[in-house]
């Protein structure tokens, strides 16, 4: 969390719908504050000198023999590189299973007549080929701020969520990291309660 | 034998060569188009036609099948472990499970499964981590990590360590226990075997090594066979009649009769 002995590095919002990026150098903090309440991150993060270095979903899960990301999860990439920690969370359980929205996976979801609206994966193909990324690097991703149990006989899905306004959490940087957001733009699930809304993003350096 | 002239080596090299027993055709196929035994810690990779049928057997009973699979036609299309667990609201591969990729398609059902001990969460292991388990998880080293494995398979099509996204395991269950945390079930047994049915032509990397949860802190992975013969008439008769799923299969046939299939 940031306290008065922290610089802030950077202090933007990320608008409902819409996508982010920027890269945190090592050791920077990174705190994402679900505004509104109920906002689904859609984080993709990959090692800033070498983009082919990403977030691996299955290495992190099998690592930490869980599914669920919260305070003290290790971010690893799918060499097992250590890439961000989780430092601070005030909700207590992120999905890392879930993915992201496509049209396409919506189209299974939902029906075929959500083909054309906002999707995640679009949000991620935008935003990083700002940075050279296209199609091969849209790998597994976390969705901060969303909830997927699962039960006993495997059954899963996006309930609603556990965050609420002001929450947040705080990621450390262990290499220098580009980080990728799609603030879902999902309004089918409850995911963000059916009403995508902005979230905030601090980096701080101690 | 001599090896001191060229012919004398070239007599040395064809003198080495043994007939191999292949797996067992199963009872009612008259031609396997695709056919393999896996040692542990070893991989394969096979290109598959739409209405293949592609059985995986455990035949000693610690096998474990990590696959990912790519469209061959369009390789930038390949399994997303994310919406297979997602879209068929089940994290658990069963008969009738699709296998889809991200681009809303089914690649490969789930026809038959007389194991019930897989996984779509843990993906495969890193070089890293099996030098933490085992003391090396190098490629011809003892105990290679499937990601090694999958490194070389993908560079045979084409394929770089960029387009290697989690993969999903068959006969080493995993299940998910309360608060999300994870517990390894082990194996079937030995002669465990699944069935996928190939829905669209599809580039298949299999490595068979140790799933990152495998309890045993030596690398014991085991033999796998690998068959594959013409199915097409199954793709009329599918396991699982769930919206998302119809929704795929329409998905997939779209993509197959508005050109693929011209092309084959």
């Amino acid at each position: 969390m940031t306290t008065t002995l922290d610089t802030i590095i950077l202090d933007q919002c990320a608008d409902a719908r819409a996508s982010w990026s920027t890269v945190v150098a090592a050791g920077d903090v990174l705190t994402i504050i679900d505004l509104h309440g109920n906002q689904a991150v859609d984080t993709l993060v990959y090692s800033a000198q070498d983009h082919a270095v990403r977030y691996s979903a299955s290495a992190t899960i099998a690592a930490q023999r869980n599914l669920f990301l919260t305070t003290g999860s290790i971010l690893l990439s799918d060499d097992s590189t250590p890439l961000m920690t989780i430092v601070a969370d005030e909700v207590g359980n992120h999905d890392t299973v879930g993915g992201a929205c496509s049209q396409e996976s919506n189209t299974l979801r939902y029906g075929h007549h959500t083909k054309h609206q906002h999707a995640c994966v679009e949000n991620f193909l935008i935003e990083g080929a700002k940075w050279g990324l296209g199609k091969r690097d849209m790998v597994s991703n976390i969705n901060f701020f969303m909830n997927v149990p699962v039960d006993a006989d495997g059954t899963l899905g996006i309930v609603d969520g556990l965050s609420a306004p002001g929450k947040s959490l705080s990621l450390r940087a262990e290499i220098d990291t580009l980080v990728l957001v799609s603030n879902c733009p999902q309004i089918n699930n409850p995911c963000n309660g059916f009403d995508p809304t902005p979230v905030r993003m601090v980096v701080t350096r101690s | 034998m001599s090896t001191a002239t060229t012919q004398a080596a070239k007599e040395h090299a064809r003198s080495q060569a043994i007939a191999i027993d292949g797996p067992t055709p199963p009872d009612g196929v008259d031609r396997l188009t695709f056919a393999d035994t896996v040692p542990g810690g070893r991989y394969t990779t096979m290109v598959l036609s739409r209405g293949t049928r592609l059985r995986l057997r455990d035949v000693d009973g610690n096998a474990c099948a990590n696959i990912l699979l790519y469209r061959a036609d369009a390789p930038w299309e390949r399994l997303n472990a994310a919406d297979t667990v997602k879209v068929p609201w089940q994290a658990y591969l069963g008969v009738g499970h699709p296998l889809l990729s991200d681009q809303g398609r089914v690649l490969a059902t789930v026809v038959a499964d007389s194991s019930g001990h897989h996984d779509a969460l843990c993906g495969t292991t890193s070089a890293k981590s099996n030098a933490a388990k085992y003391g090396s998880g190098a490629l011809h080293s003892t105990s290679p990590a499937g990601r090694e494995l999958f490194t070389v398979a993908a560079a045979k099509n084409g394929l770089e360590p960029r387009d290697l996204p989690p993969s999903i395991s068959f006969f080493h269950g995993v299940r998910v226990e309360s608060e999300g945390s994870l517990m390894s079930t082990g194996t079937a047994g030995a002669g465990a075997e699944i069935d996928l049915l190939i829905h669209l032509p599809v580039v298949v990397l299999l490595a068979n090594t140790a799933h990152p949860l495998d309890p045993s802190r030596t690398f014991d992975t085991t033999a796998l066979d690998v068959l594959a013969w013409d199915a097409t008439e199954e793709l009329a008769d599918l396991p699982n009649t769930e919206p998302e799923y119809q929704r795929a299969v329409w998905n997939t046939e779209s993509t197959w009769n508005s050109g693929l299939k011209g092309t084959r």
